[in-house]
């Protein structure tokens, strides 16, 4: 599967490796529902230190779109509070 | 993956929400490539106003250093005829000149980082604009109106998260440089109000050095003594550093790498964007825009 890293790029992971980055993002969910900025910034620069180890770059002029996308890797914590909830646009 | 989904939900229901849609879909794709040109645009002028405000700061890095070794040599030239007063005033001075340099350090260092992300992202935006040029004119030769729409679908879907990914990177180097550019304003008003001047002869009644000398009372004795100790010992070996670690880079603008570690901590979250990211997801994806005449094609 296509994974993005905002600002950095698409990545092509294999689902092997999917379940280990499962983990690292629900790390993630947990820092941020408990608001806890220090945990939340380990746990987000893991996650995409996870998913470059798991990836490899797509090639700059494929216009496959992401199944997944990553928050900016130095991103705090109500930048993406807002990524998630913005305007509750959650479709479905 | 909750927070990776959730995010790509909300990024990829903007995505779609800013794709405005013609009658006839491979209109949409001339529409969008317009579009995709002027994003190519606006990118590259990010990457210039980055560079323009690391320059700033260049500048005024240049001109703190030089101010900081004309002190460093007043104090010195202060003790040796007997005046301690004049070469603690020169020395205080200096200590926050030296605060001012490795603040603007980090400064310079992060548009530098800002800067190259950018490049990156305009260069991968350029490959991705070409990509979508290529697929445009082939949907347009081989499919009719009709046929045309899930092949449309395929190219828009890649381009227009990259295009929301650049929109929201430019957004934070703008935000970024803002913030920097108010900061560099204050450091010129620093400099013209003298805070930071000679000190031969000037009567001591400026509030800004009453000011520092309260926070870097202790730098001030430490290098007093360090003054005394070389003087009375005969030699004149260069002053250390205080809190930039500088002295010996001279005029030169100092590396992001030989940036010192402690300073950079604290500088670097004070200088993150403190903009609503409501804001920033607003703009990341320009849907509204009506295309621009006389561009790109």
């Amino acid at each position: 599967m296509i994974v993005r890293i905002l600002g950095e790029g698409q990545l092509s992971v294999d689902d092997a490796a999917a379940a280990g980055l499962n983990e690292l993002d629900a790390k993630l969910s947990d820092a941020i529902d408990r608001g806890d900025e220090a945990e939340f910034r380990r746990a987000l620069k893991a996650l995409a230190a996870g998913v470059r180890a798991a990836g490899t770059p797509v090639p700059p002029d494929s216009l496959q779109p992401s199944e997944l996308i990553l928050p900016y890797e130095d991103a705090d914590l109500a930048e993406v509070r807002k990524m998630m909830t913005d305007e509750g646009l959650i479709p479905g | 993956m909750s927070v990776m989904k959730r995010v790509t939900l909300i990024f990829r229901s903007k995505a779609n929400k800013a794709l405005d849609r013609m009658e006839d879909p491979r209109e949409t794709l001339d529409y969008s490539y317009q579009r995709q040109l002027e994003m190519l645009q606006k990118v590259r002028r990010g990457v210039a106003d980055v560079a323009t405000s690391r320059k700033r700061v260049e500048l005024q890095m240049n001109q703190i250093q030089q101010q900081s070794n004309k002190l460093e040599k007043q104090a010195r030239n202060a003790l040796g005829a007997g005046r301690e007063d004049l070469a603690r005033e020169a020395l205080t001075r200096r200590s926050s000149a030296q605060s001012q340099l490795s603040d603007l350090q980090a400064q310079y260092a992060s548009l530098q980082a800002e800067e190259e992300k950018l490049t990156v992202a305009s260069q991968r935006l350029q490959s991705k604009v070409d990509a979508f040029r290529t697929r445009k004119e082939t949907i347009k030769a081989t499919y009719t109106a009709a046929e045309a729409q899930t092949r449309i679908n395929e190219a828009f879907s890649g381009i227009s998260e990259e295009m929301g990914d650049v929109g929201m990177a430019i957004q934070r180097a703008e935000d970024k440089t803002a913030q920097m550019q108010a900061r560099a304003g204050a450091i010129d008003e620093l400099l013209a109000s003298g805070a930071l001047e000679d000190v031969s002869g000037t009567p001591r009644d400026d509030i800004q050095a009453e000011l520092d000398r309260m926070g870097a009372g202790s730098d001030v004795e430490l290098e007093l003594q360090k003054l005394r100790g070389e003087l009375s010992s005969g030699s004149t070996p260069e002053l250390e550093a205080g809190t930039g670690g500088n002295a010996a880079t001279g005029n030169a603008p100092p590396r992001p790498a030989a940036r010192p570690a402690p300073a950079s901590d604290g500088v670097q979250s004070a200088t993150e964007p403190t903009i609503p990211a409501s804001d920033v997801g607003e703009s990341a994806i320009p849907s509204a825009d009506p295309p621009r005449t006389g561009d790109g094609t």
